[in-house]
């Protein structure tokens, strides 16, 4: 098996990319959602929860019409972010917000399991020593977190380096702009000779799911007070 | 000083009950389910009473009536917990230092006055997994009186120490007493707790209060029931 050509290796740091600026965009977003669920009880509260595993139920194909007719140049958002030249529709932005969208309900379910897993009685502790609701957030229940939500980011990760049915519906196949890495693929077993680069592709692709499971594993395995505590 | 008074129904536990008190350190005294730690939640704030109102030198932390609240996080309120809830992911210093305020030039000398008196100086750099129990309600109690507390309260703070560890943290609560003047109230139902250290016992018995006695009273009364039993 030879090394990747050029354009492999571009499908690659596309999807590298895409995948790193998704879970980057998508964290804050994942964070104040899994911290309401976690300690609100509001109205509408399950309807909320229903809509967040919507992205995981419905098939990708479908996912990524809804963001093209919701992003795309005559769609209300496409059109609000056109007022300001912004067009994110067949274009590697796009396949940002189709990877950010697909893997957010991992990201939000990650974050918000290491949150419930926080002991309250220690943010309750931290109140009566004047830490404000910020204060503690930032200084118990985000360090305390940690790890879920880095094994979180790591399959937020995984789930967008991967995406491709969203992806390839919102924002097509367009070589060097929105052709990631699993549609170079598709694209490779469309074309007559194109099974080596499949292979070296997969092989790929192998390797950063290990690498992100691997790693995924690792990181939530407990912090180190806890698993001496737990002994 | 404290004025309280609440009315509070949770589970089978009927919590009605008002006292007023001057002393220095207040014991809450009765037997686990009497209602001595929901005192100390809704003096902190942790429980709301169902109604209540309670009063601590002169300032209204709770009026249920009048619409009174004052946030847990103003209250400056040092509650040292039965299981003293150290922040694990942070070290001792760390801890100490997590409720006390902006960090003047009397910081360092208080922070060093009351690693002293707690004798902490060995412990500093260690985390609350690297402690024993003791160690752990030593921490609780540095840290609880640091955020410069205008009460102190104690949730049975000996509870699940062995006996040494009892005894060590127990002289440590003396010294406290003896050489800082904040106001206590220290709930046990370990009767040679309250004689060490409190000045005035409340006894509770299933949410209401069966008497309000000062210590010498309360000294007297146990030593003439100990002299009743065969």
């Amino acid at each position: 098996m030879t090394a990747l050509t050029p354009d492999e290796w571009q499908a690659l740091g596309l999807s590298l990319r895409v995948g790193l600026i998704a879970v980057v965009a998508a964290l804050p977003f994942a964070l104040a959602l899994a911290w309401l669920l976690s300690r609100k009880r509001f109205p509408g509260r399950a309807l909320l929860e229903s809509l967040l595993f919507l992205p995981l139920i419905l098939p990708p194909v479908v996912t990524g019409y809804a963001l093209l007719a919701l992003f795309g140049v005559h769609g209300p958002l496409g059109e609000l972010l056109g007022a300001f030249g912004i067009v994110v529709a067949f274009r590697w932005t796009g396949a940002v917000i189709a990877a950010a969208v697909m893997g957010f309900p991992l990201l939000v379910l990650s974050i918000r399991a290491a949150f419930d897993g926080v002991d309250r009685r220690l943010e309750a502790a931290a109140e009566t020593l004047g830490a404000g609701a910020w204060r503690r957030f930032a200084t118990i229940t985000l360090p305390l977190s940690l790890r879920g939500i880095v094994a979180g980011c790591v399959l937020a990760f995984a789930r967008a380096f991967g995406e491709f049915g969203a992806t390839i519906s919102f924002v097509s196949n367009i070589p060097g702009e929105t052709r990631t890495l699993p549609i170079a693929i598709y694209e490779l077993l469309n074309t007559p000779a194109g099974m080596p680069g499949v292979q070296r592709l997969a092989l790929v692709s192998l390797l950063v799911a290990l690498v992100a499971s691997v790693s995924a594993a690792f990181v939530a395995g407990g912090a180190p007070w806890r698993r001496r505590e737990d002994a | 000083m404290l004025e309280l008074q609440m009315r509070h129904a949770f589970g089978d536990l009927d919590l009605e009950l008002a006292f007023r008190s001057e002393a220095r350190t207040l014991a809450l005294f009765g037997h686990s389910g009497a209602g001595k730690t929901s005192v100390l939640n809704a003096i902190a704030g942790l429980l709301e009473p169902r109604s209540g109102r309670i009063v601590l030198d002169g300032e209204v932390l709770l009026d249920t009536a009048a619409g009174v609240r004052v946030p847990i996080a103003q209250r400056r309120i040092g509650y040292v917990f039965q299981d003293g809830r150290l922040f694990p992911h942070l070290s001792v210093r760390h801890n100490l230092l997590y409720g006390a305020p902006a960090r003047d030039a009397t910081y360092r000398t208080e922070f060093d006055g009351i690693v002293d008196l707690l004798e902490l100086g060995p412990l500093l750099e260690r985390r609350p997994h690297n402690l024993s129990g003791g160690e752990r309600q030593r921490v609780a109690v540095g840290r609880a009186l640091l955020s410069h507390p205008r009460a102190l309260l104690l949730d049975e703070p000996l509870t699940g120490l062995h006996a040494e560890a009892r005894v060590q943290v127990l002289d440590y609560l003396r010294r406290l007493k003896q050489e800082l003047r904040v106001f206590t109230v220290l709930v046990t139902h370990h009767a040679d707790e309250v004689g060490a250290l409190a000045d005035e016992v409340v006894r509770l018995s299933a949410g209401r209060i069966v008497r309000q006695v000062p210590i010498a009273e309360f000294v007297a009364r146990r030593a003439a029931f100990a002299a009743k039993e065969p």
